[in-house]
């Protein structure tokens, strides 16, 4: 019970800091809305539903990607990492923690971000929206502990997006297949069965992640 | 249990067989699959001279799994036993595997131009997951170089290695999902019939391959292992 206990108490700091420097929804927000109007002037004449649901995953994936650079910039600048690591508390708690305050500040982004592109594209069906919270798990859970991976080394935030997309190519591959297909069922099972898989072999190796 | 430690104890046998013996069997066994391939096996009914890079391209492909396996095997050793050389080992298979992948790439490209007229083919299942696995290794490179000697990047280079094996099987099954929804046609071909002199070659190939790509291994880990001595003895003396 103290574990959950550890991984609300981590997960409030981050949202608390969150709440109070406003550092990565805002620009979460103004980047999706901006890659929309990319869009529409990089897709001439009148797109079909299709090309555009491609897109609109295109941009959930990179505006992740933004969230996901930030999750673990703080830790870094006021070093609290090292603390974080000597705290009495089960390792895996800090990566669970991080992974809900991220899944948080994407899920706010996309409550602006899907109307956003019901407004300017498609509407968005059900099975869509059923694929954006089941894509967000897995996201928020493999970026995270990459993220985690990608703070101590000297690249940095170069590094992030070359570590996270060719584990994302499962995710863009299952999510669109549920935008796009009639029986939706399979593909986000399939995504179901990812974040199961992913998030079982990002909370046992995560301690190897922190600790030497 | 006893089929384990024989296991072991094969590998460690295997280790005890001098380089220069390695060099000369992989030779030997690359010449004779060369002729093999070119002399030997039939030409194929439907595909003609073309398919014979077939020959090359599974046991390339097979011997490229082989070695993101071992080094996948490496990198749990490190994690879990905390052997000191798994690190290395690790690295230089995943290195390999790498060499070899881009071979993979090679070969099935030069393939699919003569079949289809196209240098990619994305209807082709194993070569589109090939591309992601050789992206997602691609990144491991990245990681280990951006990272300082020591136990850190030993540790992240070994996780990392880790997402690999569970990236093989998912990604496999999510690229068989999608070509639900963007290749609905799918390319039948009417494969070799395995048997006879077909068989042959191919195993000929692929005990060449595996036994080039241990010598190649062999040769990396030797020279790695030198330049740490000779970085350790460096220091010593400054």
């Amino acid at each position: 019970m103290s574990y959950f206990r550890d991984v609300g108490a981590l997960a409030r700091k981050d949202l608390l800091l969150e709440l109070r420097a406003r550092d990565t929804l805002p620009a979460m927000l103004l980047f999706v809305a901006a890659v929309f109007v990319i869009f529409h002037f990089a897709l001439p004449g009148e797109p079909s539903r299709l090309e555009t649901t491609g897109f609109l995953w295109v941009a959930i994936l990179f505006t992740a990607l933004l969230g996901l650079g930030r999750a673990f910039v703080p830790e870094r600048e006021q070093r609290t990492l090292d603390g974080l690591v000597l705290a009495p508390c089960d390792r895996s708690a800090i990566w669970l923690a991080k992974s809900l305050a991220t899944l948080a500040f994407l899920a706010a982004a996309e409550v602006v971000a899907l109307p956003l592109y019901a407004l300017f594209f498609h509407h968005v069906g059900g099975a869509t929206v059923l694929a954006v919270a089941l894509a967000d798990v897995g996201i928020c859970a493999v970026g995270t502990f990459l993220g985690a991976m990608a703070v101590v080394t000297r690249a940095r935030d170069l590094l992030l997006p070359l570590l996270f997309l060719p584990l994302a190519i499962p995710i863009v591959v299952g999510s669109v297949g549920a935008s796009v297909a009639h029986a939706p069922g399979k593909y986000l099972a399939f995504l179901a069965l990812y974040d199961a898989l992913f998030a079982v072999v990002c909370w046992g190796t995560f301690e190897y992640v922190v600790s030497e | 249990m006893s089929s384990w430690a024989a296991t072991i104890g094969g590998v460690i046998s295997l280790r005890r067989i001098p380089l220069w013996t390695l060099a000369l069997a992989s030779l030997a066994l690359v010449t004779i699959a060369l002729v093999c391939v070119f002399y030997v096996a039939p030409n194929d009914a439907n595909q003609g001279f073309s398919q014979r890079i077939f020959y090359f391209h599974v046991s390339i492909a097979f011997t490229a799994y082989a070695c993101f396996a071992c080094g996948a095997w490496g990198a749990l050793r490190h994690l879990w036993k905390r052997d000191p050389r798994a690190d290395l080992e690790s690295y230089v298979c995943i290195h390999q595997g790498i060499i070899f992948g881009a071979m993979v790439l090679l070969t099935g490209s030069i393939w699919a131009k003569i079949s289809w007229g196209h240098w990619w083919v994305w209807s082709e299942d194993e070569l589109v997951l090939f591309l992601v696995l050789y992206l997602f290794y691609c990144a491991y490179f990245m990681l280990r170089f951006s990272l300082d000697p020591g136990p850190q990047r030993a540790n992240l280079s070994a996780v990392y290695a880790l997402f690999g094996v569970v990236l093989v099987p998912v990604s496999f099954a999510a690229i068989r999902l999608s070509k639900e929804f963007l290749h609905p046609r799918v390319f039948t071909l009417s494969g070799p019939r395995f048997g006879g002199w077909i068989l042959v070659t191919y195993l000929v190939a692929q005990a060449a391959m595996l036994v080039l790509a241990y010598t190649l291994y062999r040769i990396e880990i030797v020279g790695k292992r030198l330049d740490l001595r000779l970085r350790e003895l460096r220091e010593v003396v400054a």
